[in-house]
């Protein structure tokens, strides 16, 4: 089971899939940041797992992997900077009242 | 001294079966706190557990440099950042009464199509050399081709990382022509 390619893409299509989830239907946008962590974290499992059982992608797998991380942590920079920014004008992180932008 | 049998007893499950059980349960659990979890800090904190078994699955997998990565980045880094967040934006009126949309189930509808739409394709696609135990990787092989075949876009990512530091100083830097009227 754990020497098998299609467990480990099984549990990280899971993990999207559970990610998409809550980034679709949760109101609060720091939430939706963390399920958005969730499915990059999802990806990069699979990135992993090819990498480990196709012998000629495995450093490339492993590259890849460091570089999405490094990706990641920039991209919860700046969407937690645009939530701190948007909850000192609005006072909620809850983005069904962010209707301004709408208008 | 204590030797372990070759498989586990009465099950026939090799003993890294049921570290991947233990671990890719732990996972997709501490993932459905943090996706239902009604306390938005306790999704935070349930958000790291996850990242711990996603750095044990790493390290199964064979990619002890990528186990080591992640707890660095995800669990000293990201998860740091998220919390900080959340206490920043928690309101006095404690968490929301409502955690979820109102189009939840649409949502929810989406999400299972893709994560059985995902699960057909991967059960119904032959892997070349899928068959086989994981190989461990070097990190001398990594670093080679790090700094070899990828190395603009190494640079590529530290211009990034840059940029959004800026961006996120500047972002969140407190606007004082705007905020004169409202007290923070």
């Amino acid at each position: 089971m754990s020497n098998t390619l299609d467990a480990y893409l099984v549990l990280s299509g899971l993990l999207f899939s559970l990610g998409m989830f809550g980034f679709l239907a949760r109101r609060n946008a720091i939430a939706m940041l963390m399920c958005i962590e969730l499915m990059l974290n999802a990806v990069n499992l699979a990135i992993v797992a090819f990498g480990a059982f196709l012998p000629p992608l495995r450093d490339s797998a492993a590259v890849i992997a460091l570089l999405v991380m490094a990706v990641a942590a920039a991209e919860a920079t700046v969407g937690l900077a645009i939530v701190i920014a948007i909850y000192r004008n609005r006072r909620t992180p809850l983005v069904d009242e962010y209707s301004q932008m709408r208008e | 001294m204590l030797t372990l049998p070759a498989t586990i007893p009465f099950l026939g499950w090799t003993w890294n079966d049921l570290l991947f059980l233990v671990l890719a349960g732990g996972l997709l659990g501490s993932a459905l706190f943090v996706v239902l979890g009604r306390n938005i800090i306790h999704s935070g904190l349930w958000l790291v557990v996850g990242f711990l078994m996603l750095a044990g699955l790493y390290a199964l997998l064979g990619a002890p440099l990528l186990a080591g990565a992640q707890v660095l980045v995800y669990i000293g880094a990201i998860s740091v950042l998220i919390l900080f967040a959340i206490m920043l934006t928690q309101s006095k009126a404690g968490p929301a009464r409502l955690v979820f949309h109102h189009q939840a189930w649409a949502a929810a509808l989406a999400a299972l199509g893709l994560g059985l739409l995902l699960v057909i394709v991967v059960g119904a696609t032959a892997w070349p050399l899928a068959d086989g135990s994981a190989q461990p990787q070097t990190s001398a092989n990594v670093a080679s081709a790090l700094f070899d075949d990828f190395v603009l876009p190494l640079e590529i990512v530290g211009v990034l990382l840059l940029a959004a530091v800026i961006g996120g100083v500047f972002l969140a830097k407190k606007d004082d022509a705007r905020e004169s009227d409202s007290d923070i």
